[in-house]
């Protein structure tokens, strides 16, 4: 099979994404039953993807390194996601390819294709909307929580001699919203970790509220952590705590600790 | 027996699959190995370090999410990075929402762009490719490629027909594969 000769530009723009209107429509009716235009059009974004190639030699700053370990080891895990190719295909092309061999009529393919870019645009759209306003809700948590006149503001200095190591939690009891910045923390050992404890006003047992390991700085955040309902809290303090096994209570060196409202 | 810790020599597949687990250093292995690719597209295309920076966050950030997206059927994780770096920055430039989903893209690339040397050789092919052609050929293909210019809007540019934005589009793409096949 060969490429379409009457479709040999049209597919080198659309790769590019810079065709349009009627051309386009025309070119996606015809690619929804042509295996080897969907090859070519393939191939093309590969040769497009290598003229990246020539804008090497910037590099990033050291600072979006930082900030991008930062962020990761500050956000939570979300379930981990199946592999593309362990899922059902979602490109709509194959999922087409049958249609087109019934050869029953190009009006078939046209509705079955809008039917289908349809459902796609309505899934991407229920996808960031829900995306956004999740982290829209997560924003104003935190607002609230840093603006609120009753949340604790609690200092953390080092426990030993040197100053350098501090820490601030922000805790709000009402919504279980804390929010723990830490700096000048020293390196840890291997398979060691850092963890926060919220020590309860009741004088209940240590509550665990984040592991974390700090950037290379020594900085770290932990936002909200999983934490019971209504717990008042008599003081913060950071363990360093082994990475693996049980984190049920504090069993290591106390590195920072709070100095209470 | 626990893994290795990832390393320059851990293969793009085995980083993904220590992602999936959580592994960061697998992530700060893989941003080591391509964050440079997809900062200066992103760069070219906005032409603005801090916009550029937000674009290679948030590609990094959407890999660490959702490493599932990625796997070897997709095609080349450099070439694969480009393209949605690409993507990406010219949606920024367009103040647009996001009009692929990463997990959308593939990629078919021929050349093997796993090391360094590798990606190397091959840019100096393409660069060779884009010095050989004729000037307009090689402007109205950059400017769809890292301006995300439609061919209509790149013949109001400079004032050439239709036809002619699109002859010299294909015919400049045309050179570029003869060029990497050689």
């Amino acid at each position: 099979m060969s490429v379409h000769e009457q479709f040999a530009e049209d597919l080198a723009l659309y790769a590019l994404g810079s065709l349009d209107g009627a051309e386009r429509q025309t070119l996606e009716t015809h690619l929804a039953g042509c295996a080897s235009c969907r090859r070519e059009l393939e191939l093309l974004c590969g040769d497009l993807s290598l003229l990246s190639l020539t804008t090497a030699g910037p590099k990033p700053p050291a600072r979006a390194r930082q900030r991008l370990m930062s962020a990761i080891a500050n956000e939570p895990r979300l379930p981990v996601a199946v592999p593309a190719s362990e899922r059902r295909q979602r490109s709509w092309w194959p999922a087409l390819g049958w249609v087109a061999v019934t050869s029953l009529a190009l009006v078939c393919v046209g509705l079955l294709r809008q039917n289908s870019t349809l459902q796609q645009d309505v899934a991407s759209l229920r996808r960031q909307f829900t995306d956004q306003g999740s982290k829209l809700e997560q924003a104003n948590e935190v607002v609230a929580t840093m603006l609120d006149p009753e949340a604790q503001k609690i200092e953390l200095v080092a426990a030993g001699n040197k100053p350098q190591p501090r820490g601030k939690a922000i805790y709000q009891r009402r919504n279980r919203n804390l929010i723990f910045f830490a700096s000048n923390l020293p390196p840890l050992p291997a398979e060691k970790i850092y963890e926060l404890w919220l020590f309860p006003a009741n004088g209940g047992a240590p509550i665990a509220a984040g592991l974390f390991k700090p950037d290379a700085r020594g900085s770290a955040t932990v936002v909200n952590p999983p934490l019971p309902e209504g717990v008042a809290a008599k003081n913060f303090v950071v363990t360093v705590e082994p990475e693996s096994g049980s984190h049920e209570s504090p069993r290591g060196t106390a590195v920072i600790v709070g100095l209470g409202e | 027996m626990p893994s290795a810790a990832p390393n320059a020599t851990t293969s793009d597949l085995g980083l993904v699959t220590a992602i999936r687990s959580g592994d960061q250093g697998a992530m700060a292995a893989l941003y080591d190995r391509y964050s440079s690719i997809v900062y200066s597209v992103s760069l070219r295309v906005l032409q603005d370090t801090g916009a550029a920076e937000d674009v290679l966050q948030d590609i990094f950030m959407q890999l660490w999410r959702n490493p599932g997206a990625f796997d070897a059927s997709r095609g080349n994780m450099a070439a694969w990075l480009a393209v949605i770096a690409r993507h990406r920055a010219i949606d920024a430039l367009r103040r647009r929402r996001p009009e692929n989903d990463i997990e959308d893209v593939i990629v078919s690339v021929e050349p093997d762009l796993a090391s360094e040397a590798d990606r190397s050789r091959t840019m100096d092919k393409v660069r060779g490719a884009l010095q050989t052609m004729p000037s307009l050929q090689r402007s109205a293909l950059e400017m769809a490629y890292f301006e995300g210019l439609t061919h209509s809007e790149i013949a109001e540019k400079t004032g050439e027909p239709l036809g002619t934005i699109k002859t010299r589009i294909r015919t400049g793409l045309t050179s570029l594969r003869r060029v990497l096949a050689a």
